[in-house]
């Protein structure tokens, strides 16, 4: 293991953060504003995909799909909150649980009927095609550097966005007492309509700039949707800070236990046996690390308190 | 009014009981992979096997399908389901190894007939075989190992290798490892499923590795070759046809010209056989099958030719006309071992361009007549 490796590996951790970071800040602020657990997150993530490939298929260009996606999750998810979510504020986990798992099938069977069972083609955008040279000699692709880059400045934009703004204001607000923000005449059915909207529009984009990278299928939100629920579990739930700390170690320690726990296997046993089991270690790593967090820290990182 | 509605319910009971005594119809139980990341290759298994039934014009097979979503659970279910509830004579259909693990065994010891359009893993072929499984496509091993001698032959070296941690993947590893005679730079197993390869194709790239082969099906393979591509890696790739379908290659695009893969079926093999299947298959889907697709048409003419000799409840009698595996295959020559699996050739293809996308080509014969390793290890 050199170390221009150990570095492109920490930037593939990082990266898959920033991925799982726009998942689940979206996730928190549901849960942490309206106490909702929303199963269907990882529609919207398919849904962002979903249109973007189709736009970036008719009009030939990237951006204008990336954004055309964006906005679609977001207005499905305006939608969703609208026609079905609204619903279940009152209702208990339970409830909440089974009807956005309803969601899901409706999403995967729509988008299937709607696109067919094929993945779709979707391809990195010409001008962030190819690699670039880092310090250590690293040669990354430029297209996940840009997707880093991009999950900073969103980070930082929704740090603003809560602790600057009005609406910032009236979530944090909503997050410690719903009744009384209510009471105040904070008109919390719109920003109720809005939080959710913005979740559904970052897994939208999250969505959108994966699929590039990977492959546009039905079904593709559900494992990153299990990865956003370790996250924001770990970081505590409602807690976008926690949901960024949380993002980025679930991040780092997958990638880097995919890599190491072979390695480290091989030291006392075969190298195809190593690699056998260093792989089925590491696909429970996270688990593992979400297990040991809970011992000590039983509400996540950074518990928000009610 | 209520007895009118006893006398309507014992009716449609009667009804429900007799309908099953019609003794010479034939029911087939078909299981597969409809949807997630891996349809496309139960959708072309389904399509092909379809395709050979509606072109026999027998009224008289039913075929049930039924979607496993790539869970082993809800295989098992809906095995159970097929043979104690439809009282189905044969079963077929899976495609992922670790659902055919779940499933079959227990199947064939219950006496219902099954034939693989895909899976087959190790197990099944050596100490878990069984009288009423065949195998029509190949064992897991035989495509990997294929490209294990030809990479051999083609002079390289110090070869990275690659498959996801399930059953067909460490076949496909021990495959390869068999008939390789070259160092390997790295043996890596990802999960089953797994979308995000940067690490490992970093992984590769800090190699020195002069090839790669990897076992990526579906979705997997997609993701795989569209980063590997991004990446600026310029080592070159192999594997076998499941990384490199039509469907894969057509979502990869130009990035897996050059790249070669073996098949114990290409759609421009020169067989009357062939032809046929390739032409009418083309005509009734628009797309060129993959090689998924002539395993499920393979698969249904097998049953076909049997049904001619005897009929599924003459168990010994169907067994023994399965076994001649008396049919036109798609793919050329094909008998099946002592264990029930194929012996055949296998084939090299090359993706070249064609028209506005890519497309596999024939370009010779890997291995000829090729059977598993693990034939001695079957007792029947």
């Amino acid at each position: 293991m050199t170390l221009s490796l150990l570095f492109e590996q920490l930037l593939n951790g990082l990266q898959l953060g920033t991925m799982l970071f726009l998942m689940a800040s979206g996730l928190t602020l549901v849960f942490g504003v309206m106490g909702l657990i929303n199963l269907a997150h990882g529609s919207f993530y398919m849904t962002g995909a979903f249109v973007t490939a189709w736009v970036t298929g008719t009009t030939g260009n990237f951006w204008v799909g990336l954004l055309a996606g964006t906005l679609a999750a977001a207005a499905v998810g305006a939608l969703v909150e609208f026609a079905v979510i609204r619903r279940l504020y009152h209702r208990d986990h339970l409830d909440q649980v089974l009807a956005t798992f309803a969601l899901i099938l409706i999403f995967s069977e729509g988008t299937r009927w709607l696109y067919g069972s094929s993945p779709l083609w979707l391809n990195v955008p010409g001008s962030l095609a190819g690699s670039v040279t880092l310090p250590f000699g690293v040669e990354y692709p430029l297209y996940r550097l840009a997707i880093i880059g991009m999950g900073i400045l969103i980070a930082i934009g929704l740090y603003l966005l809560i602790s600057r703004t009005r609406l910032g204001m009236r979530i944090r607000a909503g997050e410690n007492d719903r009744e009384m923000i209510g009471a105040l005449g904070v008109d919390i059915s719109t920003l109720y309509t809005l939080v959710f909207a913005l979740g559904a529009g970052l897994a939208g984009l999250a969505g959108a700039t994966i699929g590039a990278l990977q492959s546009v299928q039905v079904g593709m939100g559900e494992p990153v949707l299990i990865l956003a629920f370790v996250v924001i579990v770990i970081g505590g739930i409602g807690s976008i800070k926690g949901a960024l700390v949380g993002a980025l170690l679930v991040g780092v320690v997958d990638t880097l236990g995919r890599v190491l726990l072979p390695d480290v296997f091989k030291l006392f046993m075969g190298a195809s046996a190593a690699s056998g089991v260093g792989a089925a270690i590491a696909s429970m790593l996270i688990y593992i690390l979400m297990a040991i967090i809970l011992i000590f820290k039983p509400n996540g990182l950074f518990a928000v308190k009610h | 009014m209520k007895k009118v509605m006893n006398a309507g319910l014992g009716l449609l009971m009667a009804a429900a009981i007799a309908a099953p005594t019609q003794a010479e119809d034939v029911k087939i139980g078909m299981i597969t992979t409809l949807s997630g990341g891996g349809a496309h290759l139960g959708v072309d298994a389904r399509d092909g096997f379809m395709l050979a039934i509606e072109q026999a014009g027998r009224d008289d097979v039913e075929v049930l399908i039924q979607d496993d979503a790539q869970k082993p659970d809800v295989a098992k279910s809906l095995a159970d389901e097929f043979v104690q509830r439809e009282n189905v004579d044969i079963m077929t259909g899976i495609i992922w190894s670790n659902l055919a693990m779940a499933v079959i065994p227990s199947v064939v010891r219950q006496g219902t007939f099954y034939l693989s359009v895909n899976a087959g893993p190790s197990d099944l072929a050596g100490r878990l075989c069984h009288e009423n499984y065949f195998n029509v496509a190949w064992q897991n091993n035989s495509l990997h190992e294929a490209m294990g001698e030809y990479m051999s032959t083609e002079g390289f070296e110090n070869a990275f290798i690659l498959a996801p941690n399930y059953p067909a993947g460490t076949d496909a590893l021990e495959g390869f490892k068999a008939r390789y005679t070259g160092e390997l730079a790295n043996e890596v197993y990802t999960q089953l499923g797994q979308t995000d390869y940067a690490a490992e194709i970093a992984q590769i790239r800090a190699s020195g590795a002069d090839s790669v082969f990897y076992f990526l099906p579906g979705g997997m393979g997609i993701a795989f070759m569209k980063q590997y591509a991004g990446s600026g890696v310029d080592i070159p790739v192999y594997g076998p046809a499941f990384s490199f379908d039509e469907i894969i290659i057509g979502a990869i695009g130009d990035a897996a010209i050059g790249v070669r893969n073996t098949s114990q079926w290409a759609y421009d093999l020169d067989n009357a056989a062939n032809q046929t299947f390739v032409s009418s298959f083309r005509e009734k889907h628009g797309r060129t099958p993959t090689l998924y697709a002539s395993q499920g048409y393979d698969t249904a003419r097998l049953i076909l030719a049997a049904l001619e000799v005897a009929h599924p409840d003459d168990k010994d009698a169907f067994r023994e006309a399965l076994r001649a595996a008396d049919f036109d295959s798609v793919r050329g020559d094909f008998r099946f071992g002592t264990n029930h699996h194929p012996i055949q050739d296998i084939y090299v293809r090359e993706i070249v361009a064609s028209g506005d996308g890519v497309t596999n080509q024939l370009v010779g014969v890997a291995v000829e007549d090729m059977q598993d390793v693990y034939v001695d290890q079957c007792s029947m």
